[in-house]
């Protein structure tokens, strides 16, 4: 009897295409949403892991509570040593220190005078290990606009728009006014470098990167910093391996009740991150959901259409002894194989497409010129494990409940009026 | 002779609403077949004819009275047994022949066997048997739509008969045939009725179809108004 069916499906070019072509390309965009999103909301999430977040951070309790203000007061001390430990501990994990500061930047006239000035928020990063891979990390070389990297102590970058604004060029000397960890004032002469755009307004505004040996000088943070970032080994943010992560460092600090005791959060503690996460997590539903809705309402005329023509099928069988449920469910059957089919062909068509965008990318950051949120600029999709099953959701769930749908009409008929159809 | 009783209809009523009333089709019909006949239901059009062949093939329930079936009545059997007795001991022939246009002339026939769980070998059997019957050994492999009517109704025929049932009913077999093909079909079912003891119950206001019968049952207003026997 399924032979005979699919026989049947396999002849009927009208029975079939139509659903087949519908399904397939309702999975399609299912999968290319699920990917698309996936992967704009990973890379969002990865800028905000390489830039500020890490997918964890150490940090020191009393920071932990004003962690906007990122005072370098509150600093973890005896740094060296807690990197030590955490390689040791967590050998497969990556461990960058960080100092993240605020302070005002001076471009001075030939006099000394001020010429102008302005607050900057400052990351100071390993750059001359390259080991570190911190340069990769924030993608000095590409971001770079004027100038070059610092290569020496006492260079710094400064991002491009604040340079314009503050009429600084390459190789101005400026000078940096801040506080020390100790809480006294601070003034030390760098020289800028070059200039860098991230794309992103929030960072674009007034940003400076400095190697982490200098910044230690000009703050008096000699063996401390303020973040401790870790990378795990997989290249998109894993909250369940950051959740690990954190609840076995924090369990082995537990008993410690400093203020200045190290403690670990995560990416999805921090920038409001978590709620992007859980997002991402729930995308894939809302997609499938929509799609299966669309689909389905889209199949059951299909299916009506289909249904139509078949009365007289219906009636026949019916004649000959079948009984209604059971041609119910051979249609359903029938939905079932079409389903199957198309959601195959719309996944491959998907993922294959899905993949160019990978491999590729959309490049919009001429068009992100002023977002403010830290969104990257080049688009990617993300194929992920269950990119290559989900469409199989509204692909059958959709073809089966639009054939479920169009087929009560059928079963709902009376034997005799089937009947007399075959009788017109 | 109760025994070769195959088909009794008893006070056989069938009322359709009809705008605020009813209409009566059938309007107290009795009528008793047995075994191996060969007999028509004949009649103007309107006179209740299908009407009357869909209660005795279970696809429709009177409104009084009763018909019974190879001895089940049809206000005793479920939707489910009346399925069943349909699917084992019931042939259908059409107007229209309502072959599925997607299958094969062979498939066409061997689909009621398939509702019978019958194994591919024995199903083969019976088809090619059942075909050679009609006389279209030939185009086993054919659609549909590359037969003649004429073909197409001996299709139906073999389709009707591939499970050897009890009773075929025909309802205008030979309504979109002309005269030769008419007369070919309608010598096919006498022949079938001969060898296998098939009974066969029509339809029809066709005289060719008239012609070949051995009982001719007259319908007028939904009730009988003539019976008689013919010999031949
Ligand atoms: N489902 C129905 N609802 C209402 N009236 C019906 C229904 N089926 C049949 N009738 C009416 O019952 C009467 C008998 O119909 P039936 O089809 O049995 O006639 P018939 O003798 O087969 O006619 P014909 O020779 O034209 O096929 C007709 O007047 C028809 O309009
Ligand atoms: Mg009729």
């Amino acid at each position: 009897m399924i032979k005979f069916i699919i026989k049947g499906l396999l002849r009927d070019k009208h029975r079939s295409r139509l659903p087949l072509i519908v399904v397939a390309i309702g999975v399609m965009l299912t999968v290319l949403m699920t990917t698309w999103i996936t992967g704009v909301l990973g890379d969002s999430i990865n800028l905000n892991a390489k830039l500020s977040t890490g997918h964890v951070k150490v940090i020191t309790k009393a920071y932990r509570e004003s962690m906007d203000q990122i005072p370098v007061d509150l600093s973890l001390t005896g740094t060296k040593a807690l990197i030590t430990e955490l390689k040791k501990d967590y050998p497969s994990a990556s461990w960058v220190e960080r100092i993240q500061f605020g302070g005002l930047l001076d471009l001075p006239d030939e006099n000394g005078e001020t010429k102008s000035q302005g607050p900057f928020a400052g990351i100071a990063v390993d750059l001359f290990n390259p080991s570190s891979g911190e340069a990769e990390r924030l993608n000095l070389n590409r971001i770079l606009v004027n100038g070059r990297l610092p290569s020496a102590s006492g260079e710094i970058l400064v991002s491009h728009s604040f340079a314009e604004k503050l009429g600084i060029s390459i190789n101005d000397r400026v000078t940096f006014i801040g506080t020390t960890m100790y809480g006294g004032m601070t003034i030390v002469n760098f020289t800028v470098a070059g200039t860098i755009r991230y794309g992103i307004t929030a960072l674009d505004r007034g940003s400076v990167i400095m190697d982490i040996s200098d910044a230690r000088n000009a703050l008096e943070m000699e063996d401390a910093c303020n973040e401790i970032l870790g990378f795990t080994d997989v290249e998109y943010y894993d909250d369940s391996k950051a959740s690990e992560l954190m609840e076995s460092f924090n369990d082995s600090y537990a008993s410690d009740n400093d203020q200045f005791a190290p403690v670990m959060i995560r990416l999805r503690d921090q920038n409001d991150l978590g709620g992007l996460i859980d997002m991402m997590s729930g995308v894939v539903g809302i997609v499938s959901f929509v799609f299966i809705l669309v689909l389905s309402v889209v199949l059951w005329n299909a299916g009506l259409i289909g249904g139509l023509r078949r009365y007289g099928e219906v009636g026949l069988r019916l004649a000959m002894g079948e009984e209604k449920g059971h041609i119910y469910r051979s249609m359903i059957a029938e939905s079932l194989a079409i389903g199957t089919a198309g959601s195959v062909i719309g996944i491959a068509l998907g993922l294959s497409l899905s993949y160019l965008l990978q491999q590729k990318g959309l490049d919009f950051s001429s068009a992100m010129q002023n977002a403010t949120m830290l969104m990257p600029g080049v688009f990617r999709t993300r194929i992920t494990p269950e990119a290559w099953y989900i469409g199989f959701i509204p692909g059958i769930i959709a073809t089966v409940l639009g054939t479920m749908l169009a087929g009560i009409g059928i079963y709902k008929r009376q034997t005799a009026r089937l009947f007399k159809e075959l009788q017109s | 002779m109760k025994n070769t009783e195959i088909i009794s209809v008893n006070s056989l009523t069938k009322r359709f609403p009809m705008g605020l009333g009813e209409f009566t089709a059938l309007n107290g019909i009795d009528l008793t077949i047995t075994k191996g006949e060969f007999s028509g239901v004949v009649g103007p059009s309107g006179s209740g004819k299908t009407t009357l062949l869909n209660i005795i093939g279970l696809l429709d329930n009177p409104t009084d009275g009763d018909a019974v079936i190879l001895g089940s009545s049809s206000r005793a059997l479920s939707v489910r047994e009346a399925a069943i007795l349909r699917r084992k001991h019931l042939g259908f022939i059409f107007q229209t022949y309502n072959l599925l246009p997607v299958y094969t002339v062979f498939e066409n026939a061997e689909f009621p066997l398939l509702l019978l769980k019958m194994t591919a070998g024995e199903r083969k059997r019976a088809v090619l048997d059942a075909l050679e019957w009609v006389g279209l050994s030939d185009k086993v492999g054919s659609k549909p739509a590359q037969l003649s009517g004429g073909e197409c109704q001996r299709v139906a025929i073999a389709r009707a008969m591939v499970k050897r049932p009890e009773i075929v009913l025909a309802d205008e077999p030979t309504a979109n045939l002309d005269a030769e093909n008419s007369h070919h079909i309608l010598r096919t079912m006498l022949k079938l009725n001969e060898d296998l003891k098939t009974t066969f119950l029509f339809a029809t206001h066709d005289d060719k179809v008239i012609s070949y019968l051995k009982r001719k049952i007259t319908l007028i207003d939904g009730k009988v108004s003539r019976d008689e026997t013919i010999i031949r």
